[in-house]
């Protein structure tokens, strides 16, 4: 198992500022009061937590680091060891209600806005997963079980990836004869969520992160919005 | 060596009461009351006839049994499409009304949770746009994904504390031409599962009683928003979530417990996708492993589309590593339909699942031979052109 270095020393050229303002950020997340409410350290998060039994990653860790405000740690778990996490939240067996799983979402989202390196690296291979969510609002696909992707999971995916027209008109729910969408989603509900996108600044998100990516989620996003009557949107 | 029973079925001796009065914070229902008196939302109620359940703190949870407004599972519809059928099946075969509606995105939860890709005003807008969309119909939402589930509940303690989030959520909704709408309760299907289980077991046709069965309760069930998960002293003295297993007692199956219940699946959100070495180690190592060598189980009952996932497609490459595998894993929508008489390809959608579940149908005397042989055929119709689709009557015969 490849060990974190704590020593500090791959982060010694970022300015304090800099992490301390990624660190405020954070703390100034609505979200953070509830998540954490001091520390005793006493590891129950980790006993529980399924990535530090196969990562070098511990909970404890995160809600010790935010809670002393160690900034310089903080900076290091935000790159090195945010991505392992579950988000399965069984560190919310905390005894002192904290939840370590939400300071590292909240952590997670500070690296994407700010487009750090590792969490563009963290999120290499995943754009195709963003796009589906996003332009269809749904995760996965029928059609994204192909062979090449999924090869552990057994020779059952190369069946349904050769059958897969035929098994979804074989579905009984009318809603399911779907491929590249989980179900049948009406035209008006994927305007309603493209404008939902656009509000709430998610697209800014992606364009910090993965500018390709964005940029074809654009002239998706753009063009169907224009065809629903709102010309006067745009991502830019 | 220590017998399983001697060290495990301690657990179930002991019982806790549920007691509101010893609640550590307000009840939800109170706030959620109050906010609507203020006039920050409207409270969708759950329609009648419902089940009175008791939550973590022993406060009264509504089941709605019918009137339901079906929030489906990405993951489900898109790679284990016969959880949701089955779910829709049971409805029809116990003759209840409900609604599987194409206005609705999924809770994009599974990618909030792996990426980070979003932001608390996006969630909380996604979740109220699907709620509203429920309310406009009359059905009260009921969600298939316990990710969605523990999202939502997530999404209602923000929504509840945060004036500031409720007044940018509500603006949103406004320029979509929907009002502020919050469900009296956050219902998960397994909960409805739950709630029907005798109704499920008068209609039992299949034995299944020489069964012994293990359970996995999902994360997002019972840790996010713990409070808010179904509990009753007669299972396992109200000391876990009473989901899954109420259902498979009521069926009359041997529901064994093992050590390491309490572990997640592996999922990761992530690393389901990207990190699959992490999701597969852990789902055999901690869970398919540990359950066969303590409990012995013919079959594996969970509630989540991530849990099923991930117990059930990460034992294929574990056999390259002599693993101890080979458990069927399925929800507790798929059992209860295969226990009612459901077909296991035409509704189960067993064929979807990697691990072998021939052993298991052959056990409860149910010839797979010519199940497989009458989807076949069917799908054959398909092929021909003779049928475009193959309809619940079909799924009936």
């Amino acid at each position: 198992m490849p060990t974190l270095d704590l020593s500090g020393r791959n982060y010694r050229d970022v300015p304090y500022e800099q992490k301390e303002r990624l660190f405020e950020e954070v703390k100034a997340d609505m979200r953070f009061d509830d998540y954490l409410h001091g520390c005793y350290d006493c590891g129950i998060c980790v006993a529980a937590c399924p990535s530090a039994r196969f990562y070098d990653f511990s909970p404890r860790k995160i809600a010790q680091t935010v809670s002393r405000e160690d900034v310089d740690l903080f900076y290091l778990f935000l790159n090195d060891s945010v991505w392992d996490c579950s988000q399965c939240f069984s560190c919310d067996v905390c005894p002192r209600k904290n939840s370590p799983g939400g300071l590292i979402t909240l952590m997670r989202e500070v690296a994407v806005k700010n487009g750090l390196a590792s969490a563009q690296e963290a999120l290499e291979g995943y754009g195709r997963v963003v796009y589906k969510i996003m332009a269809t609002g749904t995760q996965v696909s029928p059609d994204m079980l192909q062979d090449n992707a999924f090869p552990d999971w057994g020779p059952h995916v190369k069946d349904i990836s050769k059958n897969l027209e035929t098994w979804r008109r074989a579905l009984p729910p009318e809603t399911l004869h779907t491929t590249e969408t989980s179900w049948q989603v009406d035209d008006k509900t994927i305007t309603e969520l493209y404008l939902i996108w656009h509000m709430t600044g998610v697209m800014d998100m992606i364009k910090e992160v993965d500018e390709g990516l964005f940029m074809i989620l654009q002239d998706v996003m753009e063009e169907r919005l224009e065809e629903a009557g709102y010309d006067d949107i745009s991502f830019d | 060596m220590i017998p399983h029973s001697a060290i495990f079925n301690q657990a179930k001796d002991r019982s806790f009461e549920l007691d509101p009065a010893m609640a550590p914070n307000e009840d939800y229902h109170d706030i959620l009351d109050r906010l609507e008196r203020e006039g920050e939302w409207v409270v969708h109620r759950v329609p009648r006839p419902w089940v009175e359940e008791k939550n973590k703190y022993g406060r009264i949870k509504k089941i709605p049994v019918e009137k339901t407004w079906h929030h489906k599972s990405c993951g489900q519809c898109g790679h284990i499409p016969g959880y949701s059928t089955s779910v829709f099946w049971l409805n029809r075969k116990l003759g209840l009304d409900y609604l599987d509606p194409t206005d609705q995105t999924s809770c994009t939860a599974w990618n909030y949770y792996a990426s980070a890709t979003s932001n608390a005003a996006a969630q909380a807008a996604v979740a109220m746009r699907n709620f509203a969309a429920a309310y406009e119909t009359g059905y009260f939402p009921i969600i298939h994904c316990a990710t969605s589930f523990g999202h939502y509940k997530e999404t209602r303690e923000q929504l509840i504390h945060n004036p500031e989030l409720r007044r940018q959520v509500r603006e949103i909704l406004g320029k979509l031409g929907k009002q502020l709408i919050m469900p009296e309760e956050i219902v998960h299907y397994s909960e409805w599962v739950h709630s029907v289980r005798e109704r499920i077991a008068e209609k039992n046709v299949v034995d299944m009683s020489g069964l012994r069965a293990t359970v996995h309760p999902a994360c997002h069930y019972h840790k996010l928003i713990g409070e808010d998960a179904i509990y009753a002293p007669e299972v396992y003295g109200a000391q876990r979530s009473a989901i899954i297993t109420g259902l498979l007692q009521a069926l009359g199956m041997d529901v064994r417990d093992y050590s390491t219940w309490y572990d997640c699946c592996g999922f990761g959100f992530r690393h389901i996708l990207v990190s699959r070495d992490f999701s597969r180690s852990f789902a055999v190592q901690r869970k398919i492993e540990v359950m066969k060598e303590e409990a012995d189980p013919h079959v594996l009952i969970t509630h989540d589309t991530g849990c099923v996932t991930t117990l059930d497609q990460s034992q294929f490459a574990a056999k390259a590593h002599g693993k101890n595998v080979g458990l069927p894993v399925m929800s507790d929508s798929q059992l209860a339909a295969l226990s009612m008489g459901a077909h296991p390809y035409m509704v189960l959608q067993l064929h979807w699942h990697s691990t072998d579940v021939k052993p298991l149908l052959e056990k409860l005397g149910i010839d797979h031979k010519q199940k497989w042989a009458e989807f076949e055929a069917a799908c054959a119709k398909l092929e021909s052109g003779e049928k475009q689709y193959l309809t619940w009557e079909d799924a009936y015969a």
